[in-house]
Formats: structure tokens, C-alpha cells, sequence
């Protein structure tokens, strides 16, 4: 009996953890899965009636906005991390004197929540006492900044805030990337007479392709789970401008009493997730086996 | 007397994986068994079968008598070395060396007296309180053994300990282990890739490829006579010479014939071979071939060979000629006049060659 | 093109080094303005008056240093129908915070433990779906998990915020064990079990004691995204439980009253405080878990 339990108490400790998985991750998917194939209104109903909920999801606008937005917000919030956060890691990678200084200064939002973030920008971006207020006080009496309330432009609002809270993680993640290049293949290029943006472009750059990807799938992860921030900065608004999926479940779900649009709308989340994340856990699991 | 470690027809496998067929292995009290092989032959799955680290999945293993085969093993009476050493990081040499006691509720006083025993056999008695991340390679493996001491086990189990020690000390701890294991008079189950640490520590080597058992026997067993071709390869340094010949009824006697690049064959005759089929492989060590009028013997047969290359290495001389289609190394003393390009008679001690089948490797003789 | 990558202790330098050089020190100086404006103007803001904020600029220095937003921000202002501040969604905060990341940690720890250095059958793929479940989009678990928190009596209950943070925390705090467990040598564990140590005497004795850095890497990255969450706290507190994110969100965007910006930036303050003085403390731990938790595998 103990020589029976001694085998299995590693398998009995971590079953709890695993059964949880088990219901509160796959379970879960799954009833919203269903739930999403139902009618369901304010309660959920299990008899399932076909896709209609995925076609009333594609038929409204406002989904439509808020995919469209997705791609936007997405794109560019992740291009420009990309972009900005490998530049600032190159940059401090010069030998600076004050590198723990600046990458302190660099990193800080990211340890603030997308509240506090929103707050703060909706504060600086609003036209009434914010940036547009200030620069017109400075002479520049027709200056205007007023994205944070335009419809068309306050998408692009939500994409600085958001850049600046996350840019300075990927500074960190390209810096770290940097270090770990081999210093012997940097001084034999030395050696060789190779300048040193060459050293950069064509050696270490593309020596860090793993870590472009970690980069890429954490973004476009925070991307489309991101909701506190437009909550905070534009609360979805002006209208629906600035409308992501995850506001458009979450005033699905607990606003408008849609369980069945609410449900929908995290399945076609969750399936644009899965085709990012999938295809990488994959080949980072396999990776490992190797 | 009855075996202390006796293993039968045991078998290991991961999933559809065979990693060890059929083993048979029995020692006695006192017996110091070393398991040789290249790396991923098995040797350190079937230690780790004899510690419990590894469920079996077939046969029979006991220890002292008693059935161990599904006994775990804090209950197995045995104490193992590391490769690593595994020392536990955190605690100090005395923790280390007294952990599994304390696991046991051996009382304090009982501990310490033993602990300093074990201290003052190995000299370690200075490192007690320092942490294992403060010792040097040497002194760390001195408080594995001292851990292993300190049990007083009935087996004492070694995974490749000395394989993480550069060479001079590496020496160094294997002429101690041996005088631990003749003061102790302890039973001791020695893995190493090292065919060396093998010949110079073992009463029994097992030698085993591929998770099966290649011959069996006495540390002079095994380098007189190579049970297969495989065990005449790996067992001995430089290698033995594995020489394709053809060998022919002559009377009484046995007619070997080598065949030699751009000369006439290489012809011996063997007084002794019976019944060797018509293609075989000649073994023979390379202090078996020694300079004409240096060895004597009325199965030293001396002929004329080419020598390609003259590789003096201190001790001894060694010279390298092709014969059958193969580099043959000869060990010549180091005066030797042998030089690259001339040609040397070099005389073959017949009395101490093996015969192996070309197609099963197999002893012939 | 200049070689900059050089040591700057570089006795002589050409001009156009010299130039390179500041325009580098020119670019860091400007993007450390980028980031640190936020944080200036919500400081002063938070210190000036309303009629200061009315009049003045933005990015000015306040003339009359004032704490009292400060004190209305954690005592006084209103979220929605009370007007108690802050302070109790503060300690909401607190009370949900420190056992979840307590109790997700541990369990974070044992789970790796187990797979690291207890495989069996089986243990990567329960290993690979609990990652899985770190990559979720949470939208998708909204649903059900209210109406579970509902059936385990735990709805819009701190306890039900704890469990719901424990049970989507695991996922990460076991990667971040188990991939620091993954590199202690397999034989310290055979060590100790032929010494006669058990699963649990093993990870006491030995595993524990060698677990500290990433016993903060874990507690640091639990309890930042667990203080910083808004989704799970809007969508399971009640008036009176909610975490300090959702207060703060529902002063800002508060209709009613007059528009206290200065209120709204001290309390933001408040509710960044605690993760920003970890950051500050402990900068080099938050960091390994940012690129732990994504550099994954």
C-alpha cells in the first residue's frame, strides 16, 4: 500500500492542478462552443440551432468595427513595438554609461496596469486641457490633437498608449537577445573589417529571429485580449470607434444580455488566437524534445 | 556462498524501446563489478535498475538474498556515487553527508560519531562546513563517497564518478576507490565508458552493447580472451589488432595467410587452431607483435613487414603496418631502430591469438 | 561608418564619432522623455488644484503644492453611489491579491516540481495543456465561470476573484517552476531518494531551499498581473468587492459631479503604487519574468 502510494503521489499532486485545467480551460471552451451554437439570451440554452449566432455576429456592424479595428489597433501596435523596441535596445546596447537608468525608465509601464494606463493618456490626449490645450497656449493657436474624440482617429489613440506601455518590454526582450549573440562571431566580423551596422543587420538581427516571434506572439496575444485599456482610455467609444472583440463580448455578455453573440464572439477570438499561438507552442514544444 | 547481487532475465524497456534484454549477473561478497560500454549501452539504465531508480520491466533482481525487484530504494541496503555527485546545494558537507540519516531517524549522536569517522577515513574533515558550490571537483567527489560511507550499504552503486575529474586526479581517485574497496572488503557495482578504470578496479567486468550482455568474466578474461569482436575492439588500448585472414588444413598444423598490398602475403602457421572455417579474423594485441630476437616462444613466428609509420610514446614505440588491408600496430620497446618506410621482421606471438567469424563476430577459439 | 560599438573609455575619438555619440545620448534622452512624461504630468496634476489645472498648463510644475486630491482619492471620492475613495477597493485589492498569488505559486511550484523531476507517462502533455491555457483569450471562460462562481456560491466574492486568479495563474507560475526545476540535474533527486527522502522530503529539504529567485520571479509576476487585472474583477465583483483597477476605472469614467482630474491622478497613482514600488525593488526579478513568460518552452 505506501509502495503504491509512493509511486503515485507525484500523479495525486498534480491532478488537482490538472482537473482544473481540465474544467476551467477546456471545459469552459467548450460550453462557450456550445452555448454559441444556442439561442441564448439573458440565460444560456443547450439546444443547439446551428451557426446562427456566427452569422448574426458577421452581419453586424459593429463587430465588423471591431475586427476591423483588431487589424488596426494590431497591426500597428505590434509593428511599432517591434520596430521602436529594437531600436531602443540597439541603441542602449552602445555601451551606455546610464543603461540600468534608461532601461529602468523604458520598462516602468509595463508594470502598470491598463487602467492606470488609460487614465493617464485619456488626461494628456484629452483637447480640452491635455496636449492640444497646452500647445495652443504655447502660439500654435491652430494646433490640434483632438484623436481621443474623433471617431476616425481614436483607434490610432489607443495605439500610443498602448505602444508606450508595452515597447519598453520588447526593448528588454531584443536587449536580452542582443547580449546572448555570441561575442566571438562580433569580433571575428570586427576582425574582418565589417562596419557595424553590417555587424548588425546581417549578423545579429537575423541571429534573434526567435526572440522577433516571442515578441510578435506576446503582442498580438496582448492585442486581442485587450480590453482594459480602451475601456479606461475611450471606454469603446466616441459610438463604437474604437469597439474591440473583447468590448464587443464583454457588452455582449454582461450589458446587453446576448449570451449567444457574447459566446460567438469569444469562439472567433479564440480562434484567432489559436492560429498564432498553436502553430508556435508547437514548434517551441518540439523544440524542446529535440 | 550465496550471490549478494543476483540478476535474472531482467529486462528494461521505454515504451516499445528495448534498452536491456535479458541480463544474468551474480556477484559475490566482495566483489568489485564494473559495467563497461560505449555510452547508450545500457550501463547506467541497469544501475539505476539495481538502485530502484528504474522500475523493471521483466525479471528478477535481489540483493543479499532477499527479492528487491519492486522494492523501492531507501529499502534496497545500498548507497550510490554520482556522476554529477549530486550534492544537495543548499546544505553544508556535514548536512550532506548526515541527510540520509537524519531521513532515517539515526539519533544525533549516532550521526555525528559517524560522520566523523567517514570525515577523517576520506580527510574531508576541514571542508565540513562549507557548502558544496565552495569545493574544487576532487574534494567534491570525496563528499560523495562520504555520503555513500557513511551507509555502510551492502551495495555500493557508482555512476561514472570519476568521469568529471580531469585526467591527473581522475588517476589519483581511482587508486583510492581501489583501496577503499580492498580496505572496506565492501561489494561495489561500478559503471564507466572507461575500459581502463574497468581493467584496473574490476574482479568481474560485464561488458555490454546495446542493452545486451557481450561476455561476462575476470578483468584477464576479458582482454586474453574477447568473447566477440566487439569486446576485442573496445577493450584495451591502443585496440586489437582485427586482422582478415585465410586460414587453411595444413596436416596438424594451420595454414594463416594475411594478404598484403603490393607484397606477398603474410603467412603463419598456428599449431594449435582446430576446425577455423576458411575465413576468419585474426586478433591479436599490439604487444602481441613485438621486434624479431625481443620475444621468444615456440608460437613466435617472426616475418618481414613494411612499416608506414614509427609513433614513439615514451614508454614504448609503437610502428604501424598494413597487413590484410588494415593499419596492424605493434608495441616495440623504445630503442627500437624501426623507422617509417624500411622494412622491420616483427615477430607474432601465436600463443596468444584469438579467432573471430567475419559474419557473427564471434570467439573461435 | 563609425565603429560605436567600442568601449566609451576610448582615449580619442574622430568628430564624427563624437556626433554619432550625441545623437545617440540626444535619441535615449528623448524617448526617456517619452516615457517618463505620463508619469510627470499625472504627479503634478495630482498635486495641483482644480483652478490651477483650469488655468495652467499641462506640463507646468504646480505653483501651490496641494495633497489634497490625494487625500479625496483615498478617503472621499466617489465611485458610483458610495463616496468612501479608494480605500476599501485598495484593501479589496490586497485581500484578493496576496492569497492568490500566495496559493498559485505554491501549487505553480509543486506542479513543477512534479514534471520536471517526476516524469511519467503523460506529464508533457498535462505540461503542454496547462501552457496552452496560459494563451487563451480569457473572453472565452467569461461566461461559464459566472455562472460556476454562481453554483459554488462564491459570486461577486473575493474568495471566487481568488479562485478564478488561482486557477488561470497556475498555468504560468508551473512553467516558471518547472523550467527552472527542468535544469537541477535529475540526480539530485535519485540522491535523496537513495538516501531515503520521499516526493515531499525531496522538495522540501533540497528543491525549496534552491528556489528562491524564482520564488520572486513568480511572486513578482502573479502579483502584477493580479493587482493590474480588470477583466476577472469587473466581470465577478459586486458593489463593495471590487478590486482597486475596477474603483479606479469607475471614478474616471464617473458622469455625474464635477471632473476632479487631479482626484483621477492621484488615485491612478494610488492604484499603480504597489506594482510600481515592486518594480523599483525588485526590477531585475520583474524583468526575468516579463522574458520568462514569454520566451517559452
Amino acid at each position: 500500500m505506501t509502495e503504491w502510494l509512493e509511486r503515485h503521489v507525484p500523479k495525486m499532486v498534480l491532478a488537482p492542478s490538472f482537473v482544473a485545467v481540465l474544467i476551467f480551460v477546456y471545459g469552459f471552451i467548450i460550453w462557450t462552443g456550445w452555448v454559441s451554437l444556442t439561442r441564448s439570451k439573458l440565460m444560456p440554452k443547450y439546444e443547439i440551432k446551428g451557426v446562427i449566432q456566427y452569422e448574426r455576429l458577421f452581419a453586424s456592424p459593429r463587430w465588423d468595427t471591431a475586427m476591423d479595428n483588431l487589424f488596426i489597433f494590431g497591426g500597428l501596435f505590434i509593428g511599432i513595438s517591434l520596430i521602436l523596441g529594437l531600436f531602443l535596445a540597439i541603441l542602449l546596447d552602445q555601451k551606455i554609461r546610464a543603461e540600468g537608468v534608461l532601461r529602468t525608465i523604458y520598462l516602468y509601464p509595463m508594470a502598470l496596469s491598463m487602467i492606470v494606463t488609460g487614465t493617464a493618456w485619456k488626461w494628456i490626449m484629452n483637447p480640452g486641457l491635455g496636449i492640444e490645450a497646452t500647445v495652443r497656449n504655447w502660439g500654435f493657436e491652430s494646433f490640434t490633437f483632438n484623436w481621443i474624440t474623433d471617431p476616425k482617429m481614436a483607434i490610432y489613440a489607443v495605439v500610443i498608449a498602448a505602444v508606450w506601455q508595452a515597447s519598453g518590454f520588447v526593448m528588454a526582450l531584443f536587449l536580452a537577445g542582443l547580449r546572448s549573440v555570441d561575442e566571438e562571431i562580433i569580433k571575428a566580423a570586427q576582425v574582418d573589417g565589417i562596419p557595424t551596422w553590417r555587424i548588425y543587420s546581417a549578423i545579429i538581427i537575423p541571429s534573434m529571429a526567435p526572440i522577433f516571434l516571442s515578441a510578435f506572439i506576446v503582442l498580438a496575444h496582448l492585442a486581442i485580449k485587450s480590453f482594459d485599456l480602451v475601456i479606461a482610455l475611450t471606454g469603446g467609444g466616441p459610438g463604437y470607434a474604437t469597439d474591440l472583440p473583447a468590448t464587443y463580448m464583454y457588452a455582449m455578455a454582461f450589458s446587453r444580455g446576448d449570451i449567444g453573440q457574447a459566446a460567438s464572439s469569444a469562439m472567433v477570438m479564440m480562434g484567432v488566437v489559436f492560429t498564432i499561438v498553436v502553430p508556435y507552442l508547437y514548434s517551441e514544444l518540439r523544440a524542446k524534445h529535440d | 556462498m550465496a550471490p549478494i547481487l543476483d540478476i535474472n532475465n531482467l529486462y528494461k524497456n521505454y515504451g516499445s524501446v528495448e534498452i536491456l534484454k535479458d541480463i544474468n549477473v551474480a556477484i559475490e561478497p566482495g566483489d568489485f563489478l564494473v559495467l563497461v560500454g560505449p555510452s547508450g549501452c545500457g550501463k547506467s539504465t541497469l544501475l539505476n535498475c539495481i538502485a530502484g531508480l528504474e522500475p523493471i520491466t521483466g525479471g528478477k533482481l535481489s540483493i543479499g538474498g532477499k527479492d528487491m525487484t519492486h522494492v523501492s530504494p531507501k529499502d534496497r541496503d545500498i548507497a550510490m556515487v554520482f556522476q554529477s555527485y549530486a550534492l544537495y546545494p543548499t546544505m553544508s558537507v556535514a548536512k550532506n553527508i548526515t541527510f540520509g540519516m537524519k531521513v532515517r531517524g539515526v539519533d544525533a549522536a549516532t550521526q555525528e560519531s559517524k560522520l566523523k569517522e567517514v570525515a577523517s577515513q576520506l580527510q574531508i574533515e576541514q571542508l565540513l562546513h562549507r557548502r558544496p558550490g565552495q569545493l574544487s571537483g576532487g574534494q567534491r567527489q570525496r563528499v560523495a563517497m562520504g555520503r555513500a560511507l557513511v551507509r555502510d550499504p551492502k551495495l555500493f552503486l557508482f555512476d561514472e564518478p570519476l568521469s568529471n575529474l580531469d585526467a591527473k586526479l581522475r588517476v589519483e581517485m581511482r587508486s583510492e576507490i581501489k583501496k577503499l574497496h580492498q580496505n572496506l572488503g565492501a561489494t561495489m557495482v561500478y559503471v564507466t565508458h572507461d575500459q581502463i578504470e574497468a581493467m584496473t578496479l574490476a574482479t568481474k567486468i560485464v561488458v555490454l552493447k546495446g542493452g545486451v550482455v557481450q561476455q561476462i568474466g575476470t578483468p584477464a578474461e576479458i582482454y586474453n580472451r574477447p568473447a566477440n569482436l566487439f569486446v576485442a575492439d573496445f577493450m584495451g588500448s591502443p585496440a586489437m589488432n582485427l586482422i582478415p585472414a585465410k586460414a587453411t588444413k595444413n596436416g596438424s598444423d594451420t595454414r594463416i595467410e594475411i594478404a598484403r598490398d603490393g607484397a606477398a602475403p603474410l603467412v603463419l602457421t598456428d599449431t594449435h587452431a582446430e576446425n577455423l572455417p576458411q575465413d576468419v579474423i585474426l586478433g591479436l594485441r599490439p604487444e602481441d607483435i613485438a621486434e624479431a630476437g625481443f620475444r621468444a616462444g615456440e608460437d613466435v613466428q617472426v616475418a618481414e613487414c613494411h612499416i608506414d609509420m614509427v609513433e614513439p610514446a615514451g614508454a614504448d614505440t609503437f610502428v604501424v603496418s598494413e597487413l590484410g588491408g588494415k593499419q596492424v600496430t605493434a608495441r616495440l620497446h623504445a630503442e627500437t631502430g624501426a623507422e617509417s618506410g624500411k622494412v622491420l621482421p616483427l615477430a607474432f606471438d601465436l600463443s596468444k591469438v584469438s579467432y573471430f567469424a567475419p559474419g557473427s563476430g564471434e570467439r573461435l577459439n | 561608418m563609425t565603429d560605436f560599438t567600442q568601449s566609451y573609455t576610448a582615449p580619442r575619438r574622430s568628430f564624427g564619432q563624437l556626433a554619432l555619440r550625441w545623437l545617440l545620448f540626444t535619441l535615449l534622452g528623448l524617448f526617456a522623455l517619452f516615457y517618463l512624461m505620463p508619469l510627470f504630468v499625472m504627479v503634478t496634476t495630482s498635486l495641483k488644484s482644480l483652478e490651477e489645472i483650469r488655468t495652467g498648463s499641462l506640463v507646468a510644475l504646480p505653483r501651490d503644492v496641494t495633497f489634497e486630491a490625494w487625500s479625496t482619492a483615498w478617503s472621499g471620492t466617489c465611485t458610483g453611489v458610495k463616496c468612501e475613495g479608494l480605500r476599501p477597493y485598495f484593501w479589496n485589492s490586497v485581500l484578493m491579491t496576496v492569497p492568490a498569488v500566495f496559493l498559485a505559486t505554491l501549487l505553480g511550484a509543486v506542479n513543477g516540481y512534479v514534471i520536471a523531476q517526476w516524469r511519467f507517462k503523460g506529464a508533457n502533455l498535462i505540461f503542454a495543456m496547462m501552457l496552452f491555457g496560459c494563451f487563451i483569450p480569457f473572453q472565452v471562460v467569461l461566461l461559464p465561470m459566472a455562472r460556476s462562481l454562481g453554483i459554488l456560491g462564491l459570486a461577486g466574492s473575493i474568495p471566487g476573484l481568488i479562485f478564478v486568479h488561482v486557477i488561470y495563474g497556475i498555468g504560468f507560475t508551473t512553467l516558471f517552476f518547472r523550467n527552472y526545476y527542468v535544469t537541477i540535474p535529475a540526480e539530485l533527486t535519485k540522491a535523496a531518494k537513495v538516501d531515503g527522502a520521499g516526493f515531499f522530503r525531496i522538495f522540501w529539504s533540497i528543491f525549496l531551499p534552491l528556489s528562491l529567485p524564482i520564488v520572486v520571479v513568480t511572486v513578482i509576476w502573479q502579483f502584477t498581473n493580479i493587482w493590474n487585472d480588470f477583466l476577472f474583477g469587473v466581470s465577478f465583483s459586486q458593489a463593495g468587492t471590487q478590486p482597486v483597477t475596477v474603483a479606479l476605472n469607475n471614478i474616471v469614467n464617473s458622469t455625474t459631479g464635477v471632473k476632479e482630474y487631479n482626484v483621477d491622478m492621484a488615485a491612478a497613482i494610488i492604484a499603480a503604487l504597489p506594482t510600481l514600488l515592486v518594480y523599483v525593488v525588485a526590477g531585475k526579478y520583474f524583468i526575468r519574468g516579463l522574458t520568462a513568460g514569454s520566451v517559452k518552452g
